[in-house]
């Protein structure tokens, strides 16, 4: 059944409070979530006051920050800094987003850090992907043909059957919005989760692509695709501003037109 | 089954047992029955308006109408059919167990068609006064 609270090894505890330097001005704090799994002890809430006057604009750099000059044993994932690698996917004041492309302004009060909700944590942070990821691989997100690839020149796509694919292929793959759903909260070992039904649909209408009856045959399923109830967090929370809600329904709606 | 599924491959658990190949169906009903509802709905609520102070010769007469009685059918099935798919995404979605998952699939299945069959025959027994 679905899980109300925690279990108990899962509970977050209060942690350390790492006070702002002397003469700081513009504090802000940093409530973040700590866990590691080598210690045994239950997930921790530790709190860093940073100096914004001393710190970069974004979460990332305030994150930065504290694993440069305060604690170098807090864990997360980055890489470019500019949302295009979505390593620093995390659930920042209640919503998940990419702490490269989140100002610090833009949170009222305290800042709060977890990793991406509903994924086993592998420190601090860093959530376990492994599952998301073989999600993504079984729909083979990859283009597949059956008739000969043409000996000189590409396989071709008019500009209008590549505006199809507007809104599909700037996907990061950050997870933002596989892990907002709540029914992927609630059925992720079967439902495929919006990323991976976004990068589905990135295929099924690219018309270059010839296998798109049977893309639809290994997701007309009820859990697989039907677990989408359009409850929109994910729509919400991309932090690309794409809309995987949609692509869903797209979906559903070329399953609906191959049986009328 | 049991501790062996943890040394299955990531991969392996997410193709799983693939693809049900059904689902469109469903989902189109539910969405039809739902359409469906909204005309039939709206007769059953104002015809009810319009017999608020009928005494009960006068309710019967009404039901007894061969248009009344079709229409009150339909309103019966295709709400419980309605309320039958409903039912069924809401099991799915919360209920992980597979035998309580099945148990309740199947017995909200029986619990539709029970339902909806007594409805009908009372329908009936008024219209046709057996």
């Amino acid at each position: 059944m679905v899980e109300i609270a925690l279990p108990a090894n899962s509970r977050v505890q209060p942690g350390k409070t790492v006070p702002a330097p002397a003469g700081a001005t513009r504090v802000k704090r940093f409530n973040i979530y700590r866990y590691d799994p080598d210690s045994g002890a239950n997930p921790r809430l530790d709190t860093f006051e940073i100096d914004l006057d001393a710190c970069g604009p974004m979460v990332l750099d305030a994150l930065l920050k504290i694993k440069n000059e305060i604690d170098s044993t807090l864990t997360f994932r980055r890489s470019c800094r500019e949302g295009i690698c979505g390593s620093c996917a995390m659930n920042i004041g209640g919503a998940n987003t990419l702490a490269c492309l989140k100002p610090i302004a833009d949170i009222e009060g305290d800042v709060a850090i977890y990793p991406l909700p509903h994924m086993p944590v592998v420190k601090d942070l860093v959530a376990d992907l492994s599952v998301p990821y073989a999600q993504l691989a079984s729909v083979r997100p990859w283009m597949q043909t059956q008739s000969p690839t043409p000996p000189d020149s590409e396989r071709l796509q008019s500009p209008e059957e590549r505006e199809l694919l507007d809104g599909l292929w700037e996907c990061i793959l950050c997870f933002c919005c596989q892990t907002s759903c709540p029914s992927y909260w609630w059925n992720g070992d079967r439902y495929l989760g919006p990323a991976v039904l976004l990068q589905a649909a990135r295929w099924i209408f690219d018309s270059r692509d010839e296998m798109t009856g049977e893309r639809l045959d290994t997701l007309e399923d009820p859990f697989k695709l039907y677990r989408c109830h359009t409850i929109m967090n994910c729509t919400q929370t991309c932090p690309k501003g794409l809309n995987p809600a949609r692509a869903i329904g797209a979906i559903k709606g070329k399953l609906i037109e191959r049986r009328a | 089954m049991g501790s062996d599924v943890k040394l299955r491959s990531a991969l392996g658990r997410a193709r799983g047992l693939g693809s049900a190949r059904e689902g469109v169906g469903h989902f189109y009903a539910q969405r039809a029955t739902a359409i469906g509802m909204i005309p039939l709905s709206l007769w059953f609520v104002i015809s009810v308006i319009g017999l608020t102070h009928a005494d009960y010769a006068t309710l019967l007469d009404w039901v007894g109408q061969p248009l009344n009685a079709t229409l009150l059918s339909l309103t019966v099935l295709t709400a419980m059919y309605h309320a039958q798919l409903g039912v069924e995404v809401v099991i799915a979605d919360y209920v992980h167990g597979e035998t309580l998952k099945f148990t309740l699939l199947t017995a909200s299945t029986m619990a539709a068609f029970l339902l909806g069959a007594a409805m009908v025959v009372s329908i009936l027994k008024v219209a046709v006064g057996v």
